[in-house]
């Protein structure tokens, strides 16, 4: 068993550390408080192939695996989670399932565009009446015979606005229940497609999160990803893989308010002395760093199952359960330990802290990572 | 056009140990980079590389682990990584380090040697123009930024204490580049899964035809007679003050120490 960084992986730390330090920290707190989707880091990101880490050269992306993917959304997350986000999503909701589930015309269509970084792409399966109970698809596709009909809305779906290309999860029968659900790959600029309304959130509020609305949206026949009545699985697998993004970005949060924390008890004086100088802190600090290590190990080695091609389901349910409620106690603390300054939009923890809360819900709940676990467990 | 660019492997750290008995550095155990100099020299490599076409190699002297810098240039866009790495060559001051440079230089193919300004560990600013006097060719120092013809021709902005100069030089030619050229791009995540895919050239004492005498410790004139960590010179003065009287006080120290007239 090896647990040290290969030679490629400390390059890249070293790259992505300095890329999230000098382009994306000067800009996280402002485009949190302007809730303003940076574009620009998009851009530059795309140049460096941050877009499409995982997919190979031949389809556009960088020709790296899942681990060098976590790191990257472990770093950028550490300095600004919304830039972690939106790679995340992007790479693991879209590019992935294209090319884990598409044909090959699909991926020699759609993957050079998404992997380079040239078209943002998104995920759409999440319904007013669909969260958890991910099967209760109300969103219909019909068979046109030259042509699919999409009917249907989906909400909170990141990248929204801002993406060209959308997985779109729609009931095709549903008497069949999760049998009946199929994927789509749908276009932006499809007919009868459209971006509704920005949601106002508590945090990674750079994320554009927005409802997406298909009113007699007019699909591709060759858009079908993966065989009719296999949607529920794809949107499952492709999950999976979302949690280790997930999981890396509720990481990378942690870690972040770690650092801010480490940094602001040398200098914070109190009663003559610093503040890392009381024993409450070193105690608390050291709880800190060995749950964030934790958090870290769980998360590597569902990246590493993942690019060992084994099964790593339960595996990333561990990382993103324990990786986000870390990430959210972390942030709690790294706030209580800055105190008034904490609370204020003078220190970044307190963004920190509103950042990590989603990461305990979205691409499956806590209490999802719960279920998925314990099924494991009792099968 | 080929172009060689000269980078060297730099600790990270102003902490820098020191060996009292030989005054050298100690590098083992000290985070290392590249020099900012040499990074941005071979920035300037690749943008005339994507702008005109070019062939790049870089070369480094140094120890085995001088590796990674080369790893990183092939990771930012070069074509061709050489180290040159040999007992011989250690404990060269930049005179033995020019020479073992010119050595290996004059066994490639070049119209342009770019290197750094100066190396952040020893700040002599003298192994570029040295290389360029060893290989009897025309250098240009201090290189702010350069316009190329396409051809033979090289329009130079080179920084001078009292501003600019623009100066014209042709190929082959050696620049010796400021880090506030340009700014180095990062290394691409393609470029680094093939970093270590790729090969780096090991030359050693017998791929370069220099005298022994020349290279190494025994090829260094520059005797180090000590070596000591600069101290703080004198605690300095703390006012408490409104802005405008700290600027009166300033402006009175600056004026008893002869910094400015009045």
């Amino acid at each position: 068993m090896d647990f040290s960084l290969t030679k490629e992986q400390e390059l890249f730390l070293q790259m992505i550390r300095e890329f999230a330090e000098k382009e994306v920290k000067p800009i996280a707190a402002e485009i949190d408080e302007e809730e303003r989707f940076p574009m620009e880091t998009v851009e530059k990101m795309a140049k460096l192939g941050l877009m499409g880490i995982p997919i190979p050269v031949e389809y556009g992306g960088a020709g790296a695996n899942s681990q060098l993917y976590s790191i990257a959304v472990e770093e950028l997350s550490r300095v600004c989670a919304t830039t972690g986000i939106i790679v995340s999503a992007h790479t693991s909701l879209c590019a992935a399932p294209i090319y884990e589930f598409g044909t090959e015309e699909q991926k020699r269509k759609y993957l050079p565009k998404i992997a380079s970084g040239q078209w943002l792409g998104a995920f759409g399966l999440t319904e007013p009446n669909a969260g958890t109970d991910a099967a209760g698809q109300q969103t219909t596709a019909v068979d046109m015979g030259d042509h699919w009909l999409l009917t249907g809305s989906k909400i909170f779906i990141t990248n929204a606005a801002y993406a060209n290309l959308y997985i779109i999860i729609a009931m095709t029968d549903r008497s069949l229940a999760t049998k009946g659900i199929s994927a789509f790959i749908v276009e932006s600029t499809s007919p009868g497609f459209s971006v509704g309304k920005k949601e106002k959130k508590l945090g990674i509020r750079g994320s554009a999160t927005c409802e997406l609305i298909m009113e007699n949206c007019i699909v591709p026949k060759e858009n079908l990803l993966g065989q009719i009545g296999k949607g529920f699985g794809i949107a499952m697998k492709t999950l999976d893989g979302g949690r280790i993004g997930v999981a890396s970005q509720a990481l990378g949060i942690a870690q972040g308010a770690m650092d801010e924390t480490v940094k602001y008890v040398k200098e914070r004086k109190q009663f003559g002395r610093s503040i890392g100088q009381f024993q409450n802190t070193q105690f608390q600090l050291a709880d800190m760093d060995t749950k964030i290590e934790a958090a870290r190990w769980l998360v590597r080695l569902a990246a590493y199952k993942k690019d060992m091609k084994q099964p790593y389901s339960i595996d990333a349910a561990r990382a993103k359960l324990f990786a986000s409620e870390t990430a959210m106690e972390m942030t709690v603390k790294a706030v209580q330990f800055h105190g008034g300054y904490g609370y204020t939009r003078e220190y970044p923890v307190e963004r920190m802290m509103r950042d990590a809360k989603i990461t305990e819900i979205y691409e499956g709940t806590s209490e999802v990572q719960r279920m998925v676990i314990s099924a494991g467990l009792l099968k | 056009m080929n172009i060689v660019v000269c980078i060297k492997q730099v600790p990270d750290t102003t902490e820098i140990r020191l060996n009292p008995e030989t005054g050298t550095m100690i590098r083992e155990g000290v985070p290392s980079i590249m020099n900012p100099d040499d990074k941005s020299g071979l920035e300037a490599a690749l943008q005339l590389k994507y702008k005109y076409g070019a062939h790049i190699t870089v070369i480094t002297m140094g120890p085995a682990q001088a590796d990674k810098v080369l790893r990183e240039a092939y990771a930012m866009g070069v074509d061709r990584a050489i180290l040159l790495t040999d007992r011989k060559f250690a404990g060269a001051d930049t005179l033995a380090t020019s020479n073992a440079l010119a050595g290996a230089l004059r066994m490639l193919d070049f119209d342009l040697i770019i290197t750094g300004r100066q190396a952040i560990d020893g700040d002599t600013a003298q192994v570029g123009p040295q290389i360029a006097e060893h290989l009897d060719l025309p250098q240009v120092s201090y290189v702010e930024g350069l316009q190329y013809d396409g051809q033979k021709l090289f329009t130079i902005k080179k920084s001078t204490e009292e501003g600019y100069q623009i100066v014209e030089v042709e190929a082959p030619c050696l620049i010796t580049i400021l880090s506030s050229a340009n700014s180095p791009r990062y290394m691409s995540v393609n470029g680094i899964v093939n970093a270590y895919k790729r090969e780096v050239e090991i030359w050693r004492f017998e791929n370069i035809n220099i005298d022994e005498h020349k290279l190494g410790l025994k090829g260094s004139p520059t005797r180090v007679f000590k070596s000591f960590t600069k101290g703080a010179k004198i605690a300095g003065q703390l006012y408490e003050v409104e802005a405008v009287e700290a600027a009166d006080i300033i402006i009175e120290k600056l004026k008893e120490k002869f910094i400015i007239n009045g």
